[in-house]
């Protein structure tokens, strides 16, 4: 079986993205997506995670036995969510204050369970690593959009560098308060998924069951 | 499907068997666990210098120092740590007050006492025994300005921050959060630079070293007297507002700092 390289990488942004798409690691978008420095941290973290702990379930994908794969894979995943942690705490410590328990909690995020356990269980490691690269880019794309929108809106600013001036430092914007609070992050996931599924029908999901309208019972009068 | 891998290179038992089970377990366990504490005891160093770093620069900030033109490293050879028992005022020697850890001192059960519901104004519980205080002396060595850290619960959360007093030891400095998880855009303006510059130049006490500071909705008139003792409050956060005047309230009373600023007032006098 031969593999694509490019395929694997750029699919997970916009055909068949993590959020967009299988609508996996939402709490976590929410949570980190209203300064972008904390954003794009958040995004190289779970990118590094997703990438190298496909490759490592990979490599021993043959050797698991399957009673125990879904242990061993959160093995792998926790020990490498650690060792990310430890080295935000060392060389980005101003952003892991901010970060505080979100990078921890790439534990339970579903994209990199999903991806160990329905692509790395099955291919080879490089084919697995870019899996998890692609992935973790096409989360990545999404979060930087919602976080552009948050911060530039939500305060008037990029990175920290103001954009637009603020009505309270004399300037003519109003920041959006609602843009700063987690729910925000829910309706600009939702308006994005609108769009990208309007863009690309193939996206929308057939209906699972069509509710029955039962015909009113006749009521003896 | 990709061809299975021959298995004798690992163990002759195969894949579904107890026995390699057991193994695979092992040996996965040993690799994580040196990993995760390889990457640990190597990085503590950094992490901690990281920690130290941010709390002096927290001190520094607040000292005012910068504003006179001073860099960072000149700033901080004009400050020099003590650690103060609170109850008593005195400085105290043997606790290095560098890698004090103010968030866990005031959790710690054996250094701290529990407050009552009456004498906890701040929020905060229990009060710790000791807590470092960073002093800024002058050429001779003379005090010229003195920085505490104060905490107390605002609406969600505790929220951690510097006092800075002028060499009166009554005017304010600066005032600086640097922890805390208020409500952004409302309470988290308690960070807002703006804001913060309304404090230099208050002033805490009366004449009669009684504490007097007061955070308030009303628009401060200038030609009061009080007007020294008033700051305009948060828009949208008055429990964050309240909560930042009861902890100053707190700190500078006989259950905070009060033992240790009255003996340095006799010791000048």
């Amino acid at each position: 079986m031969s593999y694509p390289h490019k395929k694997i990488i750029l699919d997970p942004i916009v055909d068949n993205n993590p959020v967009i798409l299988q609508v996996l690691g939402i709490c976590s978008a929410l949570a980190v997506t209203s300064k972008l420095s904390t954003t794009i941290t958040m995004c190289i973290a779970l990118t590094v995670v997703t990438a190298c702990s496909n490759a490592a379930i990979s490599l021993v994908r043959n050797h698991t036995p399957s009673s125990i794969r879904i242990i061993v894979q959160m093995t792998i995943i926790s020990s490498l969510v650690i060792v990310t942690d430890q080295f935000i705490k060392a060389y980005a410590f101003t952003i892991s204050k901010d970060l505080s328990v979100f990078v921890g909690l790439i534990i339970t995020n579903c994209i990199v369970m999903g991806r160990a356990e329905a692509y790395a269980m099955k291919h080879p490691p490089l084919p697995s690593f870019l899996d998890g690269l692609g992935n973790g880019l096409g989360y990545s794309a999404l979060l930087l959009v919602v976080g552009i929108i948050r911060e530039l809106l939500g305060s008037g600013s990029l990175f920290g560098y103001p954009i637009l001036p603020l009505d309270r430092d004399g300037g003519w914007y109003v920041p959006n308060g609602l843009l700063l609070l987690p729910p925000s992050a829910f309706f600009l996931i939702g308006v994005i998924i609108w769009v990208v599924r309007s863009w690309k029908p193939a996206q929308v999901e057939q209906p699972e069951y069509k509710i029955y309208h039962a015909p009113r019972p006749e009521v003896a009068s | 499907m990709s061809a299975p891998e021959p298995d004798s290179a690992v163990s002759a038992a195969p894949v579904e068997s107890g026995s390699r089970t057991l193994l695979v377990t092992l040996v996965l366990c040993l690799v994580c666990s040196v990993v995760v504490a390889g990457a640990a005891v190597l990085l503590r160093p950094i992490q901690e210098t990281n920690q130290k770093a941010d709390l002096i620069r927290n001190v520094i900030a607040v000292s005012g120092l910068l504003k006179e033109g001073l860099t960072e490293e000149q700033a901080l050879k004009r400050i020099e740590a003590r650690m103060v028992e609170l109850a008593t005022g005195d400085e105290v020697t043997g606790i290095d007050p560098d890698t004090f850890n103010i968030v866990k001192a005031g959790k710690d059960p054996e250094n701290s006492t529990e407050l009552t519901r009456r004498e906890d104004m701040a929020g905060i519980r229990r009060e710790p025994r000791y807590l470092p205080v960073y002093r800024i002396v002058g050429a001779n060595g003379e005090l010229k300005r003195l920085i505490l850290p104060v905490y107390g619960y605002g609406l969600w959360s505790t929220m951690y921050g510097f006092l800075a007093l002028e060499e009166d030891l009554r005017t304010v400095q600066g005032l600086r959060f640097y922890q805390h998880a208020e409500t952004p855009g409302l309470g988290g303006e308690v960070d807002n630079p703006k804001w913060r510059a309304q404090w230099t130049g208050k002033v805490l006490f009366d004449e009669n070293w009684k504490v007097q500071v007061e955070i308030t909705k009303v628009a401060i008139d200038s030609s009061t007297p009080d007007a020294q003792h008033q700051v305009d409050a948060l828009a949208g956060a008055t429990i964050t507002s309240r909560g930042v005047e009861n902890l100053l309230k707190f700190w500078l009373s006989d259950k905070g700092y009060g033992p240790y600023l009255s003996r340095l007032r006799h010791e000048r006098s």
